[in-house]
This record gives C-alpha cells, sequence and structure tokens, in this order.
C-alpha cells in the first residue's frame, strides 16, 4: 500500500468512527463531541500555519472571533439567514488573518507572536468598546430561529451533530489534500529554512500570508459554526485564552499532524471537563500541560507517533 | 481597564459623576497627573523587571504579570497573618513578598526554561503555560475574592481643590528609591557588571568563567523580584486578586516594547509616557480605548519600528 | 556569445568596508566561469549580488538583456538564475525527493516526479529518494544541493564552492557532471580548489579587495604577475 492509500484510509476510517460514535454516545458526550469537532477545526486552520508553516501565532482568537461576530452581527442586526451568515463569518476569518498577515508577517519569531498577540487583544478591546453593537462582554443569544440550517433545526442533537461533522470532515479532508499537495510541501519548506526557500523561487511572505488567510477561514469557520450550533456570540471568545486553546489542542495531537489537532482538542476538553468536575481552578491542568509539552514532549503524540513507528503519517 | 486608578481615585474622592463638572480643568488635570505619575512610578518598576529579563537573558516572560500578583497576594498572607501594626506588617510584606517571588521565580527558571535551552519560541509557550498555573494556585489557595491590604499610613495631603492620598506618594517616592537601587546595583557592583556581561555577548563571558546558568537563575529572580516589590507598593490601593496580573503584564509588555526590547532607559521613559498619558487620555476619553490606541501601537512599533520609540538601538 | 549576465559597476559596502566595489561583470552564455580570489576578497558578497540576496547599493544587473537589479531574490531564481549554497543548506528534516521536488516544482508545476529522478540521475543519487536528507553523508548532501539547483533548470547555476569537503574520488565525478552541463546551463564557480577552476573554467575572473584584479583564461590567469602576487604567492595558494 502506498503512503497515499494508507494515509487517505486512516483518515476516512477515523471520519466513519466519529460519525458512527453519535449512535452509541449518551446524549450529553454526543454534544460534547460536536462541540469537540468545530473547536478540532480551529485547531486545524491553527495547525496550518504553526504546525506546518512555522508561524506560532498568540493572536488566533481574532480569527474565530471575527468568524463568530461575522455571522452572529448580521444575523442580529440584518436577520440574515444562517447559510450566508456562515459564508460571511468564514469570509471574516479569512480577511481578518489577511490584514494581520500583512503587517504582522513583516516580522517573525518572536516579535510575531507578540504583534498578533497585541492585534488580538485590540480586537478583544474593540468588542468591548462598541458594546452597543456587539454587546459586549456579555455577548448576545442567536435566536433560536435564525439557527435553522436548509430546513435542519441546529438547536436539536442530531442536525447539530451533523453539521459539526460536515464541517470537520470538509476541515479535515481538505487538510489532508492541502499538506499532501506541492503547495503543502512549500509551507514545510518555509517552516524549515525560509532563507533556503527563498532560492528555491518562493516568496516567503506571499507563502505565509496564503497560509495565514487558509488559517483565519478554518478559525473564522469553526468560530460561525460555534454560535450557530450552540446559540451564543460572546465577548471571551475573543480573550487570549481562544488564542492558547488552540496551540495547546495542536502542541498536545501533535503539531505538523493533520489528525493531531482532533485528537488533542478531544483529549484536552474532557481533560478540562473532568477537572472542572473536582475544582474550580481547572485551567490549571492548561498551564501545566503546556509546560509538560514544551518540556517533554514537543512533538505532541502523533508527531512522536510518526518518529517512531508511522513514518508516512501525514 | 477595570482598575483604573484614577476611576477609583475619583470615586474614592468623590469625584466621579456630577461633582465632575464643578472642578475647574486646572485642578482636574493636577489630579490626573499625580494619578498617572503613581502608576508610571508601579509601571516603571514591573517593566523594568521584565526588560531586564529580555536584556539579559532574550526570554519574553509572560507570566510576569502572574509574578507580580503572588507579589499582592503574599503581601495579603503576610498582613494578614502576622501580628504586626499595620507599618511594621506592611514593611514585613515589602521584604518578605520579594524575597519569596525571586525564588518561585528561580526555580521556574531553573526547572524549566534552562531545561529549554532558552529557545525564545519554546519559552514563551512554556511561561504561558507558567502563567495560568500560578494564577490558577492563587485562585486555589488564597480563592476568588479581591482583599484589601491596610496602607502602612494615612494622611492625606489637603491640597486647595481636593485631598491627596499622602500615601500615594510615597509609593512614588519608593519606587524611585528601588529603582535607584537597581541602576546602582548594575552599575556599581560585580554582580551587576556580570549580568550586563552576559547580556553583551553570552559566550564571551561563559569563556571568562562567568557561571551563565547562576547569572540567568538571578536575572530571572530579579525580574520576579522587582514586579513582587511593586505589587506590594500598589496592594494598599489596589486589592489583591488572583486576576490582577493580566493588566500590569500589558502594560509592561507595552512599555518594553515601545520604548525598544531590552534597553532599561528606553522602558523608564516609556513607563513615565505610557503611565502619564494612560492616566490622561483615560481621563478625557474612555480607558478602553486608552487601551486600543496602546496595544495596537505596540503592534505597529514591532512591525516598522522594532527598537522601540525610544531605544537607541534594538 | 551572447552576454548571459551582465553586470556593471556593481558595489556594496558593509559599515565603512566596500566589500564589492565597482566591479564590472559579464558571464558569457555557456561558459564554466571561475571566480576567485583571497578570503574576504568579496566572491560571496557579489555572488549574493547576482543571485539577489544582498540588496545592490549601486550598479546595474542585465539577465540576457533585462535589467534584474531590483527584482528580489526569489524571482530572479524564477528567471532562471540558480544559486547553492557553500554551506550546506539542504532541509535536514525532510526526504530526499522533497529536498529536490521542492526545486523541480518551482520551475513547473508539471511532471516533478520527473524532474526529480531527471535531477538525481544526474548527480548519481538516485535510489536514495525517500531517505531523509539529514541522515545523508557530507558528500551526498552536497550533491544533492546541486541536485536541488539543477533540478530548477536554470540558465545560470552559481555554484559557491561546490567541492568544499568532498572526497577526491567524488570531486572528479563533480567535474563530469559540471562538464555536462554546459552549454545548455551557464555556469558561475566560487572555488577554493584552484586544481578544480584551472581544470574547469573557460574563463576565470579574480577579485581582490572587491575589485576585479584580472579576467582571462586559465592559462592567462596562471601567468598573471598581479595576480601571482596578490593571491597566488600569497599564504593561501592553490590547494
Amino acid at each position: 500500500m502506498s503512503a497515499g492509500t494508507k494515509a487517505w484510509g486512516l483518515h476516512l476510517l477515523v471520519l466513519a468512527l466519529v460519525f458512527l460514535a453519535q449512535f452509541v454516545l449518551p446524549s450529553y458526550h454526543a454534544t460534547n463531541l460536536a462541540r469537540i469537532m468545530v473547536l478540532a477545526v480551529f485547531a486545524m486552520g491553527y495547525n496550518l500555519a504553526f504546525g506546518y508553516t512555522g508561524l506560532l501565532s498568540l493572536g488566533h482568537a481574532l480569527f474565530f472571533a471575527a468568524g463568530l461576530y461575522g455571522m452572529g452581527l448580521p444575523i442580529w442586526h440584518l436577520e440574515v439567514a444562517a447559510f450566508p451568515a456562515l459564508i460571511l463569518g468564514l469570509l471574516a476569518g479569512g480577511v481578518m488573518a489577511g490584514l494581520v498577515g500583512i503587517l504582522a508577517l513583516r516580522t517573525a519569531g518572536v516579535s510575531f507572536m507578540i504583534v498578533t498577540l497585541m492585534f488580538a487583544q485590540a480586537g478583544y478591546l474593540t468588542l468591548l468598546y462598541l458594546n452597543s453593537w456587539t454587546g459586549g462582554d456579555e455577548g448576545f443569544v442567536v435566536a433560536r430561529s435564525a439557527r435553522v440550517l436548509f430546513g435542519f433545526d441546529l438547536a436539536s442533537d442530531t442536525p447539530r451533530f451533523i453539521a459539526a461533522f460536515v464541517l470537520f470532515a470538509a476541515g479535515l479532508l481538505l487538510c489532508l489534500w492541502l499538506v499532501r499537495s506541492p503547495f503543502g510541501r512549500v509551507m514545510v519548506a518555509m517552516r524549515e529554512n525560509e532563507e533556503r526557500s527563498r532560492m528555491l523561487g518562493y516568496d516567503p511572505f506571499r507563502v505565509k500570508l496564503i497560509t495565514l488567510i487558509l488559517s483565519g477561514v478554518y478559525a473564522g469557520g469553526a468560530g460561525a459554526a460555534y454560535g450557530l450550533l450552540f446559540g451564543y456570540v460572546g465577548g471571551s471568545f475573543a480573550t487570549i485564552q481562544y488564542s492558547i486553546l488552540p496551540m495547546l489542542y495542536v502542541l498536545l495531537g501533535g503539531a505538523g499532524t493533520v489528525l493531531g489537532p482532533f485528537l488533542g482538542a478531544l483529549l484536552m476538553f474532557y481533560l478540562i471537563d473532568i477537572t472542572s468536575g473536582y475544582t474550580d481552578a481547572y485551567f490549571f491542568v492548561v498551564g501545566a500541560a503546556l509546560v509538560a509539552l514544551v518540556l517533554f514532549a514537543p512533538k505532541g503524540i502523533l508527531g512522536s507517533l510518526r518518529e517512531r513507528v508511522l513514518q508516512w503519517l501525514p | 481597564m477595570p482598575h483604573s486608578p484614577l476611576a477609583e481615585a475619583l470615586r474614592g474622592g468623590g469625584w466621579l459623576g456630577d461633582t465632575r463638572a464643578q472642578m475647574s480643568f486646572g485642578p482636574f488635570l493636577l489630579l490626573a497627573v499625580l494619578e498617572g505619575t503613581v502608576m508610571a512610578a508601579v509601571l516603571a518598576l514591573t517593566a523594568v523587571g521584565l526588560s531586564l529579563v529580555f536584556g539579559v537573558m532574550r526570554v519574553v516572560n509572560v507570566a510576569h504579570g502572574e509574578l507580580y500578583m503572588l507579589g499582592a497576594v503574599i503581601a495579603w498572607f503576610v498582613t494578614f497573618y502576622l501580628p504586626l501594626p499595620p507599618a511594621m506588617g506592611w514593611l514585613a510584606a515589602l521584604i518578605i513578598a520579594p524575597l519569596l517571588v525571586a525564588a518561585i521565580a528561580a526555580l521556574m527558571d531553573t526547572l524549566i526554561l534552562k531545561r529549554l535551552n532558552y529557545d525564545p519560541e519554546a519559552t514563551i509557550v512554556a511561561t504561558i503555560g507558567l502563567l495560568y498555573m500560578l494564577q490558577q494556585a492563587a485562585l486555589t489557595f488564597y480563592g476568588p475574592d479581591a482583599r484589601p491590604v491596610v496602607a502602612p499610613f494615612q494622611w492625606r495631603i489637603q491640597l486647595p481643590w481636593f485631598g491627596y492620598s499622602g500615601y500615594k506618594l510615597f509609593v512614588v517616592a519608593a519606587a524611585l528609591a528601588i529603582l535607584l537601587a537597581v541602576w546602582l546595583f548594575m552599575t556599581r557592583t560585580k554582580a551587576g557588571l556580570v549580568m550586563r556581561a552576559t547580556q553583551v555577548d553570552r559566550e564571551t563571558a561563559q569563556a571568562f568563567g562567568i557561571n551563565v546558568d547562576r547569572v540567568y537563575a538571578g536575572t530571572f529572580a530579579l525580574g520576579g523580584a522587582l514586579a513582587a516589590a511593586a505589587a506590594v507598593l500598589i496592594v494598599p490601593i489596589q486589592q489583591a486578586h488572583y486576576l490582577m496580573g493580566h493588566d500590569p503584564l500589558l502594560l509592561s509588555f507595552i512599555v518594553v516594547i515601545i520604548g525598544g526590547l531590552g534597553s532599561i532607559r528606553g522602558t523608564l521613559v516609556a513607563a513615565l509616557v505610557i503611565g502619564l498619558s494612560d492616566g490622561i487620555i483615560s481621563m478625557f476619553f474612555s480607558p478602553t480605548l486608552a487601551k486600543i490606541i496602546a496595544t495596537l501601537l505596540v503592534a505597529l512599533v514591532l512591525v516598522f519600528r522594532p527598537q522601540g520609540l525610544f531605544g537607541a538601538r534594538a | 556569445m551572447a552576454a548571459m549576465i551582465e553586470a556593471k559597476g556593481l558595489t556594496r559596502c558593509f559599515g565603512g568596508l566596500r566589500a564589492v566595489d565597482g566591479v564590472d561583470f559579464t558571464l558569457e552564455s555557456g561558459e564554466i566561469h571561475g571566480l576567485i580570489g583571497p578570503n574576504g576578497a568579496g566572491k560571496t558578497t557579489f555572488v549574493s549580488l547576482l543571485s539577489g540576496r544582498v540588496p545592490v547599493q549601486s550598479g546595474t544587473i542585465r539577465l540576457q538583456g533585462e535589467d534584474i537589479t531590483q527584482l528580489p531574490a526569489h524571482q530572479r531564481v524564477r528567471k532562471g538564475v540558480a544559486y547553492t549554497f557553500q554551506i550546506t543548506s539542504v532541509y535536514p528534516r525532510l526526504s530526499v525527493f522533497d529536498n529536490v521536488a521542492l526545486a523541480s516544482q518551482s520551475h513547473s508545476a508539471g511532471n516533478v516526479a520527473e524532474g526529480v529522478a531527471e535531477a538525481l540521475a544526474k548527480v548519481g543519487l538516485t535510489g536514495l529518494e525517500q531517505a531523509i536528507a539529514g541522515t545523508l553523508s557530507y558528500g551526498h548532501q552536497r550533491l544533492l544541493e546541486v541536485a536541488m539547483g539543477l533540478a530548477l533548470k536554470p540558465l545560470v547555476l552559481i555554484l559557491d564552492e561546490p567541492t568544499q569537503g568532498l572526497a577526491s574520488g567524488e570531486i572528479d565525478g563533480f567535474k563530469t557532471l559540471i562538464r555536462s552541463l554546459v552549454p545548455n546551463t551557464t555556469i558561475l564557480l566560487i572555488e577554493h580548489n584552484m586544481d578544480v577552476v584551472m581544470d574547469l573554467a573557460h574563463r576565470i575572473t579574480v577579485l581582490n579587495f572587491g575589485q576585479v584584479l584580472a579576467i582571462g583564461t586559465p592559462t592567462q590567469i596562471r601567468q598573471n604577475r598581479a595576480v601571482q602576487e596578490a593571491y597566488l604567492g600569497g599564504d593561501d595558494a592553490a590547494g
């Protein structure tokens, strides 16, 4: 079996298992899984930038929030229907990432991290500042009547799960195709050695900007879907915490692996869920996981696995 | 800004709301400048700690705000549990809190940062993890409430237009004294010389027999101690709370970057400018707007003028 | 022969040092041109100006008559000026195939696998496609670097000290390889190994203190008094 066949086979199998899980899992966990799938799409976008292209951003919450509000505000103020609102959210994520990228990509490394952090912080504060229009910190509820996609009520369990699954499957397969494509190879080349890549005829700025926009589209799509599926748009999704979480998911699952973001989101979601049953300080595990990962397993679960056994893993 | 000292001063002094119109412009501005100076002094102390760590170790310590928070929380514990009169209790806190925080910081350096070989991106991720760990530990052991620390003395200076807290003026003087001590330490002592030598050229310093590991641990400890000292100074004005590290971190970042990364002199100038202008701008405009402008300014400075606005060179 | 690259009055200073100082230079189409000079003569800076890695302060560079002075490096590569690094600069964590494929797909999006196979066959690395580049021997990494240059199908291939660190047997193979590339590809060769330059080059340019000291055939250069004094007679004699 070629590496390509194995890769496609594995990912289709994972998708099939996730799809079937809804028939087995109790309702509470099925809803969790829907949430995890949407967060995994966010993390996949983060992974395209960080894992494959080496762009360590601390500002992805801004792109997620752009999607969330790009979907939510038109529904709230203009009574736009769910599907066009979803597309608007997706685009808002991409446009925001493009704008940030044009400036931030003039820097690299630590400066890039801080610049993206500052832009995201400015975005969050802007949401608060324009509170009469955005709902500020409290945010707003997406009207149940607006949460209907092609006739399906997204507030009920099965359509919500399937909608999350469709987004997740599309994100995963697009990611798999992309990283196995010639452009995916160039993304990795930028991560590994930017100067060498320039001398092979690639414009680093252009490659990184395209990647960041794509990453923003993923984040925006995830944000828009999150708001639609779970019915709430709020300022907390624009805080630094939502830039850290996708980074953590990716680091845990394995940066630069297609399935890593999903695996990381799944494990971390339940780790936080279980811890929060015992203590209010459940975010401690987020901090501890970050420290432990950079110290002991910087390649994450699937990255380490690829290094040792599954060399063909994309 | 939730904890604008200015807004609090106005509220405490009864100047907010309808009385505001009765105060003429001159005294109003004087009050703003006084508040701004207090803020600038404390900010300078915090930011110099961050700047020192970045200058010598090239480490961006995202957990710096939490070291500040720990300083305040420890101050509360000391003043609450030591059976001393307020002035003595506070004085004890001013000694104990920085020492304890310095020890914690030195541990963070030896156990974690050193093992990452001070890789810039990995240390940022690790200090983000430490941020959450320290913050959530404080939530566990100190609790979610904001608690006051009694000021060491209570006299007010009666100006013709309003009364002003003598303690706040003392804060400015104390901060200046500590900064002077740091300056003397850096320029007049052997340890300071060793630190500056390490900053200029790590390899050469090592070749001359300087124990770089110890210098780094010491620098990180000193940075933490400065943040803690700033917190002990401020805690009689603002209460101790487990989330209080966020704002000082952001403002210190702003100051250090605008002042020029690693430049102590630039940091001081920027602290003064930012502290004063934040106080004054917040008085006439929304504090949120002031913060939006400041964060965007930082991002743009990093993109277009990475040596900072006041630093001579990077 | 027509001029492939024509540079006029190229200058680049670093601080007070004039690393390249008013150099006029012509690379004829289809030749192997050697670039020599003592350490610090400005050879690497000069080819960095040609390849666009370092911006030109004054002077012009033309590629087949077209002014490329202001083009950024990656666009010059696309126009056919390829550069192989002095210090081996392959992607150590990627496979040999991916390394060469990155070059090949940059030249044309067509059949990448074919381009890779062709380039690897030329340098004799066929069969190592799936090896991780960082695990190759140093000599093989140098050859991989050359293969990446070849896969770009360049008009001009600038080789910066390609034989450094190669065993003598490998050098013979390398010479044969370079001869097989001309006249389809024009070669600019920076080389410390005097035997290799004298043997391969049709013409040689000697740089000293950022200026052109002499241009000529290997025989002319060998007999040039100024070159002998400045360079061949010095500490840095042919090795």
